[in-house]
């Protein structure tokens, strides 16, 4: 069972290696959103620190939402998506393959670019490595649950601002203790357990139930 | 005894029955809403501690507060019944259900800006409450966006059940979460809702006007419902041989 989805998973890795610009440009989308904050609200040291937190969490979601169109939408396009649905693996498995080969490609170089913005936001050594901690945790949650927005509007017109309608609300609770614990380290607080406890939690419950959400929705966009 | 459950599951029997109760649904939403208002407005103390007359915007708002809530729960259990068995009616009734929902959601929102403003000062606050209602709002746009973006009926029925099942499991994290992000800081601006503390006439008054608000709610829903099976059923017999379908011809 387990062949199955990392054959699919190297599968999607080997074509998004063949087509890098996919993946730079999600990338340099957050990076110029977090850019233009500094450009619009001014440049001060302390304004900057104190919108760092919900600038980084916002940046991400808008970055993996933007990501999450063509989560499906190729395999969909050339008829691939309809025979991994028709093979005699749990439909979910392979969906959790698409899902983690997406964040490997659009989450996690995220993460590793997030020191970038700890030094254009003057947040400091230890606040950067609680950002990276938290958008380690929390962006995988954000794949997981987009997930079920990219399936259920595949193949429509205008499907990536509907994707934002249906996928951004269900983000919140991402949003809010991911610059939470972001904004807590910065205060000083050493009280972080509560706040990664939390995220963990999330993405334990996505894990388990967006999966199987993903693949009755795309069972449904299919027939 | 032999109850037929599903017998106002199809809609050739429903749409009758539903227009049958439209006129009793109506004429009950009308004079509830009227008695409870009128109650509200001149059978209640004037003056509570520190506030004074624009209190009475409650009436409407917290009616209005608990349909947008129970609406919802109501679009959840239809989409659900339409998953499971596969019938068409709970389809039509969870498409009928999410205008509804929200405008009372909206109406909830304005309503209680009002209030905030000359209770508080403002017009708005991110107070848990309202953050979660304004979500709401947000779930009921994206069910109808959805269930509208789908041309296949089928497709929509079923992509937008399941967009609301999802949403059923995250609205109440999504409200624990605006609720105490910060496991220090559980302030609200907003009252705790509590019926013991309040006037007996204020809560007969309330309990009233909410009561209207729901005869209106499936007056309106009904309404709605009659309008969604004449569309899709149209090329059906007995749709056809309706004399309001016969006479327009």
């Amino acid at each position: 069972m387990w062949r199955g989805f990392t054959t699919l998973l190297k599968r999607d890795l080997v074509l998004a290696m063949r087509r890098r610009t996919d993946i730079l440009t999600t990338l340099f989308f957050f990076i110029i959103v977090v850019s233009l904050f500094p450009l619009g609200v001014g440049t001060e040291k302390e304004i900057l620190r104190k919108i760092a937190p919900g600038v980084v969490w916002i940046a991400a979601l808008l970055a993996s939402m933007l990501a999450l169109e063509r989560l499906f939408a190729d395999d969909h396009a050339d008829g691939s998506l309809e025979q991994m649905l028709l093979t005699p693996q749990p439909v979910a498995l392979l969906v959790l393959a698409k899902v983690t080969a997406h964040w490997l490609l659009t989450g996690l170089p995220l993460v590793l670019i997030a020191p970038l913005v700890g030094l254009q936001y003057h947040v400091g050594a230890g606040v950067t490595a609680v950002m990276m901690q938290t958008l380690l945790v929390g962006t995988p949650v954000l794949s997981l649950i987009g997930a079920i927005g990219a399936a259920l509007t595949l193949g429509l017109r205008g499907g990536g601002i509907l994707i934002s309608l249906l996928i951004l609300p269900l983000y919140i609770p991402v949003l809010v203790y991911g610059s939470g614990a972001v904004a807590e380290s910065m205060a000083g607080g050493g009280e972080l357990g509560a706040y990664f406890q939390l995220l963990f939690a999330f993405l334990i419950l996505a894990l388990v139930f967006a999966p199987w959400a993903t693949a009755a929705a795309l069972k449904i966009s299919t027939e | 005894m032999n109850i037929k459950w599903f017998k106002y599951a199809a809609p050739s029997t429903f749409y009758p029955l539903a227009g049958r109760m439209i006129p009793w649904l109506w004429v009950s939403a009308v004079l509830f809403i009227g008695i409870g208002l009128y109650w509200g407005f001149f059978r209640t103390p004037s003056i509570l501690t520190d506030q004074k007359e624009y209190y009475r915007i409650i009436f409407p708002h917290v009616a209005a507060a608990w349909m947008s809530m129970w609406l919802y729960i109501v679009l959840v259990g239809w989409a659900l019944v339409g998953l499971i068995f596969q019938t068409r009616i709970s389809f039509m009734m969870a498409e009928a259900v999410a205008p509804t929902g929200a405008i009372m959601t909206f109406i909830a929102l304005v309503t209680g800006a009002f209030w905030g403003k000359t209770s508080w000062g403002t017009w708005w606050d991110w107070d848990p409450r309202m953050t979660s209602e304004l979500i709401l709002l947000f779930v009921y746009i994206g069910y109808m966006a959805l269930q509208s973006a789908i041309d296949d009926r089928r497709r929509a029925d079923r992509a937008a059940a399941v967009l609301a099942l999802v949403g059923a499991v995250t609205v109440p994290i999504i409200f624990w979460s605006v609720n105490c992000p910060d496991p220090n800081q559980c302030t609200a601006l907003h009252q705790q809702s509590g019926m013991g503390k309040v006037d007996r006439n204020i809560v007969i008054a309330m309990l009233v006007t909410s009561l209207g608000f729901w005869l209106y709610s499936f007056a309106i829903i009904f309404q709605r419902v009659r309008n969604i099976i004449l569309e899709r059923e149209r090329n059906t017999r007995w749709v056809m041989a309706l004399p309001e379908v016969r006479g327009g011809k």
